[in-house]
């Protein structure tokens, strides 16, 4: 939990904060730092006075006690969003928390969005961890703030506090006795002055009283999106400034060797061109390097970039060809590797074994693609950087952006936009750096707009996997060993050179604690080299890691002649909270305690019941070419079950009818957008799935828009998806990311339903089936 | 401390003038507009670089994601296809303009948009919206393969495909 001060007497500088809180510091930084767009109706009041280094006007007269929630004598609440919107609905959630314990009318509630500081704490968008980390701070802070209004409408009043409530109208403190009642706004000021009062005295509302938590609400941007008002990063705009287009080195680690750039010059509205220098390995964040075409508009930056004619040294990695790659990887991984997990003695049962089943399983590089690709504007100016990102990560803007321009991350500004989609690539802040570094060689603010080739091209790729499975069947038909191998190149090769096995991050998502109640058990990892970029893609590990255990566990249900669902029940086995210590050594449950957020296969078991008892598992009449398939995984620590119908058309090709999503993510803010994030991860499972492919060629990308590299189409979209939410009372857990790992090989269980061939490796494109 | 506005809201012109160019004269969300620069740039680069009407997006470049639909004489075009010399003439409408003369500055697609909480992100949804007013403009009460047709050239990456198809059945019949 977080200290909470009362600094609205400008007493928040020397507010020091225990780690991970939240200081007010940056709530006090008037709105025009914070790029609040122009027609925002309070951005005047800030005013601009604190960015002459004048008076604050907000701290002379408003109350906020503390960086989340702030007070306007107009009655308008503040709060700060300190964590990235990308369409999860977290700018949302997370003040909407504020606002129900603090008991504030909804409608008065203005959001601004924080600029990156330290003083935040972590503000890494991703993990799928924003409500379940700050759930409690949120309500703490909306307890105080209540509890201080209504100590101040009793000091006003000359009455015990005890006799006044902030409930049940919202916005308001009321005298019980007499039914005196005063609103927020005219509380400010005198609650400004009041001490803030101890953790341990505020009494939180009860569940039953919640008034947002738990209700369906619309995001807080839902009219500026569907007006075109709302600010993206592609939509920054800072008076004066370039465009940029920048040609990469076509394969990792290039170099340019030499630029012919005369016929970009002649195109009009080109300016000039600029190097970027090559990275230093390992690459981290850092600018890719190339040839960037500065121009007056976007469309004159890209036709110049297209008359650039640059030869490059291409390196190491143009060896690397992806066809060629995965064949080292499916011999990595039938040769024995390192453990990462053991239980039992699988060698021991498998040789007195009469029949093992093996099985390897294939996932492909895959591109994030966000609708918005990556774009940045930066202004260098007197060895300081302002700049305005669609940025998951503003803190790792400021570091990457210091170290690229060479001046302390403090004098980096980083204005958070919202993010037109990110999936993880936005965690990544090259693409800001790139535009900071041209600012400072052309002296002018520039904006840096990456095409979807150079999106596609130039991603931090999720990674290629190879699995091995391999298991031997007791007389029950249950497995009494079950080995299984991956190998990838792992996440950490972005940071670290020769880092080429998976942490205990990666394994910890789906690999070593694969929940199954089997005796012999053991997961492995083999090395793998990265020949391009690595990063996070939503849910990240655990999509090859939930294809090959869920595909397995079908393979093995058929070879035991028993139903798909009732054997992964029982793979499942009694209702038991696992001991973290039989999860893997490194096992970090996504930083979540694992006190509060224990592996409970009751719960597993209860949404993979639940999502076929819905689908009507077992109970529909399926006809010919049509078969369902059932996956239930547990990651950032929600339980997510899937069932899949399909139907092959007559071109043999899958097409997904109903989908059924069983979820248990604990305490839940908002529902709608639960429900909203299933049906999407299903959407973005239905394009990974069908065909999310990136290859290589000599170290070049083969892909590079939508033509080649496949969304998933409205046409092609599950034709309904239901999600049924399991009531709970349990901490609130993650939401963004966990839809996505069941559904892939739910739909190729369900493609072997109807069809009888088993889908190993993917996208369904290879096999024809898509 | 400088102070910078973000978020367009500026008007400008940013493009050296060839020497053979034409002015191009159209109007835009009713505006009457002109345009002197190279007449083969593509209309969303002179709504978005030149006019700071931002709301109409860039996804791809070669008109396959929808993300920058907006109306050319009240049909759906893709504006980053559009070279500015086509629309010599035309009425451009964009997301901005869409909802003008509508009650509340909103038209029905809009409101079936909002009622549906269709957005995630956000990014394509003006592509989204546009497309599907043009749809219905055409096809007042789609079946779904008709909004299977009409939609499918626009790509929602954050996969909210089930709302919109909802919303565009609640909004079918309102629209004009």
């Amino acid at each position: 939990m977080s200290r909470i001060e009362n600094v609205s007497r400008r007493g928040f500088l020397q507010g020091v904060v225990s780690t991970g809180a939240f200081v007010l510091g940056a709530q006090f930084v008037p709105e025009a730092l914070y790029g609040g767009t122009p027609d925002s109706p309070s951005a005047s009041a800030a005013g601009s006075a604190g960015i002459a280094g004048g008076p604050d006007p907000v701290a002379a007269t408003a109350f906020h006690p503390n960086v989340f929630v702030g007070l306007e004598p107009d009655g308008t609440v503040v709060i700060v969003a300190h964590r990235s919107e990308m369409g999860t609905g977290s700018r949302t959630s997370l003040p909407r928390i504020v606002a129900d314990e603090m008991e504030a009318d909804w409608s008065r509630v203005r959001i601004v969005q924080a600029i990156g500081d330290a003083r935040y704490g972590n503000q890494d968008t991703d993990g799928s961890h924003s409500v379940r980390s700050f759930f409690d701070d949120m309500r703490q802070c909306g307890a105080s703030a209540r509890v201080m209004l209504v100590q101040a409408a009793a000091l006003q009043w000359n009455v015990p506090a005890v006799e006044c409530e902030a409930s049940p109208q919202p916005h308001v403190v009321i005298h019980r006795p007499t039914g005196r009642t005063i609103g927020y706004g005219e509380l400010a000021i005198a609650a400004s002055k009041l001490p803030v009062p101890p953790k341990e005295s505020l009494v939180f509302k009860p569940r039953g009283e919640w008034r947002y938590i738990g209700k369906d609400a619309a995001i807080y941007d839902l009219q500026e999106i569907c007006t075109g008002k709302a600010g993206f990063g592609m939509d920054a705009h800072v008076d004066g400034m370039l465009y940029a287009s920048v040609e990469h080195p076509p394969v990792l680690g290039g170099k340019v060797a030499a630029v012919d750039e005369s016929e970009a010059l002649k195109v009009t509205g080109v300016r000039q061109t600029v190097q970027i220098d090559p990275f230093k390995p390992p690459h981290q964040f850092q600018p890719l390097g190339g040839v960037a075409v500065i121009a007056e508009n976007t469309w004159a930056a890209f036709q110049g970039r297209q008359k650039l004619k640059v030869k490059w040294d291409t390196g190491d990695n143009a060896s690397f060809n992806s066809e060629a790659f995965r064949k080292e990887l499916e011999q990595t991984v039938r040769r024995p590797c390192k453990v990462a997990w053991n239980r039992g003695d699988v060698d021991a049962e498998f040789a007195k074994a009469s029949k093992t089943l093996e099985a390897g399983y294939y996932v492909p590089l895959l591109a994030h693609a966000s609708m918005e690709p990556p774009v940045a504007v930066a202004d260098y100016r007197d060895g300081r950087v302002e700049a305005w990102a669609p940025t998951q990560d503003p803190q790792a803007v400021q570091d990457t952006v210091g170290k690229a321009v060479g001046i302390p991350k403090e004098n980096v500004i980083c204005h958070v936009t919202l993010l037109g989609g990110a999936f993880g690539r936005k965690s990544k802040p090259d693409y800001v750096a790139e535009a900071a570094v041209l600012s400072k060689k052309t002296g002018r603010p520039v904006k840096v707009v990456w095409t979807r080739e150079d999106d596609i091209k130039f991603d931090y790729y999720h990674t290629v996997a190879a699995t091995y499975m391999k298991a031997t069947l007791g007389a029950d038909g249950m497995p009494t060993a079950w080995l299984q191998r991956s190998a990838f190149p792992p996440i950490g090769s972005t940071f670290e050179l020769n880092n080429t096995y998976g942490s205990g991050g990666e394994l910890g998502m789906g690999w070593t604690d694969t929940p199954f109640a089997i005796p012999n058990f053991r997961a492995e990892n083999g090395p793998a080299t990265a020949h391009v970029r690595i990063g996070w893609l939503r849910s990240v590990a655990n999509i090859y890691h939930a294809f090959a255990v869920q595909s397995f566990a079908a393979e093995l249900a058929h070879e035991a002649g028993r139903d798909q669902l009732d054997y992964l029940l029982a793979l499942i086995g009694p209702d038991r909270v696992i001991d973290k210590k039989d999860l893997g050594a490194d096992y970090d449950n996504m930083g979540a305690d694992y006190k509060d957020y224990p592996v409970d296969t009751a719960r597993l078991r209860r949404v993979a019941q639940l999502a076929a008892e819905q689908a009507g598992w077992g109970k529909r009449t399926l006809g010919a070419g049509q078969g369902m398939g059932i996956a239930a995984h547990r990651s950032f620590v929600t339980y997510v079950a899937t069932v899949v119908q399909v139907e092959m058309d007559k071109q043999g090709k899958a097409r997904i009818g109903r989908v059924d999503m069983a979820l248990d993510t604990g305490t839940i803010v908002s529902p709608d957008s639960v429900r909203n994030q299933m049906e999407g991860a299903a959407v973005f499972a239905t394009s990974l799935a069908k065909y999310g492919e990136i290859t290589a060629t000599n170290g070049v990308i083969n892909q590079g828009n939508f033509t080649d590299y496949g969304m998933c189409r409205i046409n092609e979209a599950p034709r309904e998806i239901h999600v049924h939410i399991v009531k709970s009372d349990a901490p609130p857990a993650g939401v963004g990311e966990p839809g996505v790992p069941p559904f892939a090989p739910a739909l190729c269980n369900a493609i072997f339903a109807a069809t009888g061939k088993r889908v190993r490796e993917l996208p369904l494109t290879r096999s024809g089936l898509a | 401390m400088i102070v910078l506005h973000l978020f367009g809201g500026y008007e400008g012109r940013l493009y050296a003038t060839p020497s053979e160019a034409v002015m191009i004269q159209l109007k835009i969300n009713g505006v009457a507009r002109s345009f002197d620069g190279d007449p083969q740039m593509p209309l969303l680069w002179y709504l978005r670089d030149a006019l700071g009407l931002t709301g109409t997006k860039f996804g791809c470049g070669i008109g396959v994601c929808g993300s920058c639909v907006v109306h050319q004489n009240g049909a759906a075009v893709r504006a980053c296809m559009t070279p500015m010399q086509s629309v010599a003439g035309a009425e451009v409408v964009t997301i901005e303009g869409l909802g003008a003369g509508e009650p509340g500055g909103l038209h029905p697609v809009q409101k079936a948009w909002i009622a549906a909480r269709v957005p995630q992100c956000g990014y394509c949804q003006a592509g989204q919206i546009m497309q599907a007013a043009a749809l219905l403009k055409t096809t007042p009460r789609p079946t779904d393969a008709e909004i299977d047709q009409g939609m499918e050239g626009n790509i929602c990456r954050c996969g909210t495909y089930q709302r919109i198809r909802a919303a565009i059945k609640a909004a079918a019949g309102e629209a004009v």
